[in-house]
């Protein structure tokens, strides 16, 4: 089999990444996603839907974003040019508005007057209240009570949006317990609602939608890295909690073998504690929330809570197609503590006056020893995927700093 | 044959010209020794087929009673394994009750689907019930069940329209599981009328028995279902005897009042004569 023709054809009709992804999701919803997928087929062949899109990512999102040469954080490294993908600065300060921008537009197309999301560090949420109240449509957020103690700044943001927080009690009050109870909200009000996923996980269709809608990124950074260095880079690099910002810049460099496909996950307080978010680096194949995927679970197939510092990388799954990157080995993933990332934040804001999510700093702190090893000849991007704002607060009191 | 203690079971109702009382308990809670004293009870007062919850961390189909009583069993400690041998135990001294299993795919996935079938079949399990496995994602877990005989028990809903029944109902087997409402476990209850139609329907395509569950709690409401479907599923109502008896720590409270509105529910089912 010729891999170079199919690396960026998945997933296949089933929804299927190879043997992730799929649809494992109750009959009630069935009928959804199925109508879901086809309007998306008619939405991508419809050039007023481009159109619409490609206007609003322009005027009111921002895009293009810059690719930035990262100077001082490639002196300090002494490694290979390093550059920043820049979509902190997007409207709303993360790359999540991309995706809720072309769901949104997909659930008008489909008449749905009421969209749910579930978030986790509130960047999703406040980018789907965003285009909510920028289309005029109900919004229901449902976030974790412990995140929505964690990211007040952002619950804020929400409601001044017009969203209604849900905070979510149930199992153990974090992402994976929001999902589950967006889900249970979804089947209840199968009629007008749309379910706005923040991430590249969950049922066939929307790993493949939330991807395309943020494909963007990688798709803009090839062509910026073409025009400024007139080459490919070695390696493109992102964090990865469900990983839409990671897929997002890595599949259109699919194809592009020599370049090095690296995700960072979130070690927590190290792989070997048992307290992380490395589904990849320190879970197993099982079923979550609609798809087939690596998962933080127990031997007896009970889901293990995760834990990051970082809210966005706070979930005990991955998307399908990064299980499937894993797998097939185009992809590597790498991890990195709650400690490094904290370090990383105050690299990155010190040389480069850019105060990264916590998120993002996952990423930052590998960044380094990949720079090393391509050495002085090398070129690279980071996906800096939101701005670190919302988690000063965080911040401040990890490193013991009374505000 | 364990698939005809089902097909049984609903042809002696069926000659009864009465609907079938399906009921649900969670295994583990409040505890393994009480769930196993509330599945006699369950039978000895009338429920002819057993629903056997295996909990599970994330069940996004159920409503608050049966997460928490899901947490409640895993706080026990309570395994997949665990769910079997308490099924095992009941088949021990009762032959005839169909036991269904019923929970959602990552545990048994988890164990994996030929090893699950073969430790489901040496229990005397009758079949599954798995919430998030659609048809389009259980053909594996078919392939593990056909030898063993064991019924993948499939879901309907109000939002399943005749086409996609007809999917629905290619490889299902036991009987056919109409959600009454769109909604999670425990909601509010489903107006008979409006789903009648949709039951016909799934009767017609699927040829098997249909019983109706979600939001059927009382007597009055199980009558009104039996007048329109093969069998009454009650699951949230009696779960909440389990909870009732966590909190008192009365454990034998929950056996007791599990079983009197099983007769409830059975009396009332019984005063609807089927054609």
């Amino acid at each position: 089999m010729d891999l170079r023709n199919t690396w960026d054809q998945w997933p296949d009709a089933n929804g299927r990444f190879g043997d992730f992804g799929g649809r494992y999701v109750a009959e009630t919803l069935m009928p959804l996603i199925l109508e879901l997928e086809a309007e998306y087929r008619k939405a991508k062949e419809d050039p007023a839907f481009k159109a619409e899109m490609d206007d609003l990512w322009a005027h009111y999102v921002g895009r293009p974003s810059p690719l930035y040469f990262a100077e001082r954080l490639t002196e300090h490294f002494d490694g290979a040019k390093i550059y920043f993908k820049r979509d902190e600065l997007n409207h709303t300060g993360a790359h999540k508005i991309n995706n809720c921008l072309g769901q949104v537009l997909l659930a008008r197309r489909m008449g749905k007057t009421r969209i749910i999301a579930e978030t986790g560090a509130g960047q999703h949420g406040v980018a789907t209240a965003t285009i909510c109240a920028r289309f005029g449509l109900d919004c229901v957020v449902f976030m974790g009570e412990t995140d929505v103690e964690r990211q007040k700044p952002n619950v804020f943001r929400m409601k001044l949006l017009g969203a209604e927080i849900v905070p979510v009690s149930s199992g153990t009050g974090t992402l994976k317990d929001a999902m589950n109870e967006a889900l249970r909200d979804w089947v209840t009000n199968v009629d007008d609602t749309f379910y706005c996923i923040g991430t590249a996980a969950g049922p066939h269709p929307y790993p493949e939608l939330v991807r395309d809608f943020q494909s963007i990124i990688g798709k803009e950074a090839r062509a910026q890295i073409l025009e400024r260095e007139g080459r490919l880079p070695d390696a493109v690099m992102a964090c990865i909690g469900g990983g839409s910002n990671a897929i997002g810049l890595f599949h259109p460099f699919l194809e592009d073998e020599g370049v090095r496909l690296i995700g960072v996950e979130a070690a927590g307080h190290g792989i070997e504690t048992g307290e992380h978010a490395a589904a990849l680096n320190g879970g197993k194949p099982g079923i979550l929330h609609g798809n087939k995927t690596y998962l933080l679970q127990t031997d007896d197939g009970q889901i293990i809570d995760a834990h990051s510092i970082s809210a966005g990388l706070d979930y005990p799954g991955i998307g399908p197609e990064h299980a499937f990157l894993r797998d097939s080995g185009r992809a590597e993933y790498l991890s990195c503590t709650d400690k490094e990332a904290l370090a990383a934040f105050q690299l990155c804001t010190r040389l480069e006056g850019i105060i990264p999510a916590l998120e993002p700093s996952h990423a930052i702190a590998r960044v380094g020893e990949v720079a090393q090893a391509l050495g002085k000849d090398g070129l690279m991007i980071l996906n800096m995927c939101g701005r670190g704002d919302k988690d000063v607060f965080s911040v401040a009191k990890a490193l013991g700093v009374d505000m | 044959m364990p698939t005809s203690r089902i097909t049984d079971t609903f042809a002696r109702a069926s000659g009864e010209s009465r609907a079938v009382l399906v009921s649900y308990l969670m295994a583990g809670d409040p505890d393994l020794e009480t769930s196993y004293a509330a599945m006699c009870a369950l039978r000895d007062n009338g429920a002819d087929i057993i629903e056997l919850g295996a909990p599970f961390t994330d069940p996004m189909a159920d409503g608050a009673s049966i997460q928490k009583a899901g947490l409640r069993a895993l706080a026990n400690k309570t395994t997949l394994a665990d769910t079997l041998a308490l099924a095992a135990r009941f088949r021990a001294e009762d032959q005839t009750t169909p036991v269904i299993i019923m929970g959602y795919a990552n545990p048994v996935f988890c164990m994996r689907y030929a090893e699950f079938a073969k430790a489901a079949h040496a229990a005397g399990v009758d079949g599954t019930i798995l919430v998030d496995l659609p048809p389009e994602e259980d053909g594996e877990l078919r392939e593990a069940y056909a030898q063993y005989d064991l019924s993948v028990i499939r879901l309907a809903t109000p939002t399943t329209h005749e086409n996609r029944m007809k999917k629905v109902a290619e490889g299902a087997s036991g009987f056919l599981y109409f959600v009454a409402v769109t909604g999670v476990t425990g909601a509010g209850s489903a107006d008979p009328q409006a789903i009648a139609g949709n039951i016909e329907m799934a009767k017609r395509v699927s040829g098997l028995p249909v019983c109706v569950g979600f939001g059927v709690k009382t007597g009055a409401q199980a009558a009104e279902m039996a007048k329109i479907a093969d069998g009454v599923v009650v699951g949230s109502a009696f779960v909440e005897h389990a909870e009732k008896a966590h909190e008192s720590g009365d454990f034998a409270s929950a056996p007791r009042g599990m079983g009197a509105l099983a007769k409830e529910l059975s009396s009332a089912i019984r005063t609807i004569t089927k054609p």
